[in-house]
């Protein structure tokens, strides 16, 4: 009897890291239908900029206010994770406050810190709900932002809420104790209101909040894959796999390199070429799908914390367009997500008749975007919106020709006159003599 | 007309030279009106120098950005191998442009299809030639002007280069006045990504009108770009203000021509 509450909690949490790694364990396979592309160039500044940008939050600053504050609640989070590393030793071997003696007169000044972060915690979230609520905060109430998206992020408000109150209420409690041993620096301004209870309400009080902070914890951590939340954990891998070339530089396609050197060649014989591969799968020119992108491209739209940073810098939505970087990230995460489930449902993909260009992404919103990167520039986490773009761009022109018709005039001119307009080739140089 | 000689690269290699720099005129600054100004202005400056440099001409075709941005990946790399022989052909190593678009597709996108060449926009390039001392500008006729710097897209974010055209503005003793967008912020003109050559989509508002409007916002006499695109985008924009009287816009070349009176 005496070991059940160690028996419920080793339950709880196997159970917490099994269903979390299963879950986890789908996002991957999800990400791995992506196709290939090589990101394991410049490990050294890779990690560098993994270090930066997701663990030094370089790219958050840019918004002083929702910067400092999102640092308060990472931190927080960082280092309040020390205690919830005690509190699962504790509840596997039946311990209290198991720490305490290693760390001798260190545990109530570090316990008191944790306290005093808990509670800047609690001031920043309802900063942070405050401007998604009640100021409502421009970019937290665009068309994606409705339903699911705005619920998510008020969830991830309130879990933060409870865990911080089951927390500082149980070492209040605990203050009150005949037998107290610690008392912390905020919990001890909480305890005189549990100063009624009794001996037995304050044992079960003490308990009751170990618990709740516990399990909200191993709930939290299970909410966090189907949440943007799940960031904190993807912004690491995201920003080390993120792109380092110069933003203005696209990907080449290499396909297109092997076509197009070919017809280039004059000793090419265009007769002698190999027989095409009946087995071969047509590779596709640019993006239809989300499984068209890359796993990067994939593993950004799993990242995304759908701040809305780009949006608000976007000039194509600024301007009232329907283009908002964002919407790109979600759908893709959304379709994505839809095709693993239709793989996991079927055994193999069964078409639906459905595609990420044209029933998520219309052709109004991608034609809107002047491929100006502020977009990336402005993501805290290194996504780029505008390499999804540009790749279902591709496959409009390429492959469907459905191009804005002044585009495809456009391009008429580059291939007839060599220049975006209807000039003649040899009156290039004519502005020598004007 | 230019009181002096432009020679082309075809006929420079027939003289048996060869130029130290060749200057990539572009689309824009080839038949735009208002952009030939541009290319005319830079080609003074060059000439004013005592650079040797020669432009290539007719045999200059589009860089292939606006057909790549608008998803063309096979009429981009067309004209790239293009240009890249005729590049190529002529042993060229250093280029010089005053449009960003040509810039970031000459030095980034050219490379890994066989162009390798050292390329510069006209910003960098000018800012060089000043600290090594082949360029002297005397701020004189710009002294306390009120002017602001319009970020190109395509060599600020794209190419992380804010610096080189704000200290060549420096040189010219004028007082800039920075837009609340700027640098790293900057805001598009509206023209990038091919749409200079489409209609944009239904908005609520145009994007160079808002651009324009913030760039007046700063109390500047003169909006400075770096780009013949975002002078059209900003041109039109402080036009359709009605502006066009109090406000010019005009590229760091034509800052330099006009502060050297050349
Ligand atoms: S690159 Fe396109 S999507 Fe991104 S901010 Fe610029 S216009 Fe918007
Ligand atoms: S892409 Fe980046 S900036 Fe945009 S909403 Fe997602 S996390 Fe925020």
């Amino acid at each position: 009897m005496t070991y059940l509450p160690n028996i419920l909690f080793i339950a709880a949490l196997a159970t917490a890291i099994v269903v979390f790694a299963k879950k986890v364990g789908r996002i991957r396979k999800n990400i791995g239908l992506g196709k290939d592309t090589d990101r394991s160039d410049r490990p050294s500044d890779r990690l560098q900029n993994m270090l930066r940008v997701a663990f030094g939050q370089s790219k958050m600053q840019a918004r002083p206010v929702a910067g400092v504050l999102h640092f308060i609640v990472y931190v927080s989070f960082l280092i309040i994770n020390i205690e919830v590393l005690e509190i699962i030793v504790d509840g596997i071997f039946g311990t209290h406050r198991v720490f305490a003696p290693f760390l001798g007169s260190a545990y109530v000044p570090i316990i008191s810190a944790f306290e005093v972060l808990a509670v800047l915690t609690v001031v920043a979230v309802l900063i942070f709900w405050w401007r998604r609520n009640v100021s409502k905060l421009d970019r937290f109430h665009k068309p994606e932002m409705k339903g699911w998206a705005f619920t998510d992020a008020n969830n991830i408000l309130y879990i933060e809420l409870v865990l911080m109150f089951a927390f500082l209420n149980m070492n209040a409690l605990e203050a009150n104790f005949a037998d107290a041993h610690h008392s912390f620096l905020i919990s001890q301004y909480i305890a005189p209101l549990w100063s009624g209870a009794s001996e037995w309400g304050l044992h079960f009080g003490e308990r009751l909040f170990w618990w709740v902070h516990i399990l909200g914890i191993f709930a939290f951590l299970n909410y966090l894959p189907y949440s943007k939340h799940f960031h904190i954990i993807l912004a690491f891998p995201n920003t080390y796999y993120a792109n380092l070339e110069a933003k203005g530089r696209f990907e080449n396609n290499a396909a297109v390199t092997k076509e197009v050197a070919l017809m280039m060649d004059p000793s090419a014989d265009p007769f002698a070429a190999p027989a095409p591969d009946a087995d071969a799968p047509i590779e596709r020119f640019g993006a239809k799908d989300a499984n068209d992108l890359s796993w990067a491209n994939l593993l950004n739209a799993y990242t995304c914390t759908e701040c809305g940073r780009c949006t608000s810098e976007c000039p194509a939505n600024l301007t009232g367009k329907k283009l908002s970087p964002r919407k790109i990230m979600m759908d893709t995460r959304d379709r994505i997500e839809e095709i693993g489930q239709n793989i996991a449902t079927n055994g193999s993909f069964l078409d639906d008749g459905k595609s990420l260009l044209g029933d998520y992404i219309t052709n109004e919103e991608l034609w809107a975007c002047t491929s100006c990167n502020a977009c990336v520039q402005a993501c805290p986490v290194d996504i780029d919106p505008l390499n999804i773009i540009m790749k279902l761009r591709n496959f409009a022109t390429m492959e469907e020709s459905s191009a804005p018709g002044a585009l495809n005039a456009m391009m008429t001119n580059v291939e007839n006159n060599g220049a975006p307009w209807p000039f003649n080739q040899m009156d290039r140089a004519n502005w020598i003599n004007e | 007309m230019t009181t002096f000689q432009v020679p082309t690269l075809a006929q420079m290699t027939a003289e048996g030279k060869a130029p130290e720099v060749l200057f990539w005129v572009g689309c824009a600054g080839s038949f735009d009106d208002r952009a030939k100004k541009i290319t005319k202005a830079m080609a003074k400056i060059l000439h004013h120098t005592g650079i040797s440099f020669a432009v290539l001409g007719t045999e200059e075709g589009c860089t292939g950005d606006p057909a790549k941005r608008a998803g063309n990946e096979f009429l981009f790399q067309m004209q790239a191998m293009m240009n890249i022989q005729v590049l190529n052909g002529y042993e060229v190593k250093h280029i010089v442009t005053t449009c960003p678009h040509c810039f970031n597709t000459l030095k980034n996108e050219y490379p890994e299809l066989g162009g390798n060449y050292h390329v510069e926009h006209h910003s960098q390039f000018l800012n060089r030639l000043l600290n090594e001392g082949r360029l002297k500008i005397e701020g004189g006729s710009f002294k306390g002007k009120k002017i602001t710097f319009h970020d190109p897209c395509y060599l600020g974010r794209a190419n992380d280069e804010y610096e080189a055209p704000r200290a060549l503005l420096e040189k010219l003793d004028v007082s800039l006045k920075e837009m609340r967008r700027c640098k790293k912020n900057g805001l598009c003109c509206g023209a990038g990504g091919a749409q200079m050559f489409k209609d944009a989509e239904k908005g609520t508002a145009e994007i160079n009108h808002v651009r324009a409007d913030e760039a007046m916002e700063t109390g500047a006499e003169i909006v400075v770009a770096g780009c013949p695109f975002c002078n059209t985008m900003l041109t039109d924009g402080v036009k359709n203000r009605e502006k066009e009287a109090q406000v010019q816009v005009l590229d760091l070349a034509e800052m330099i021509a006009l502060a050297e009176d050349l």
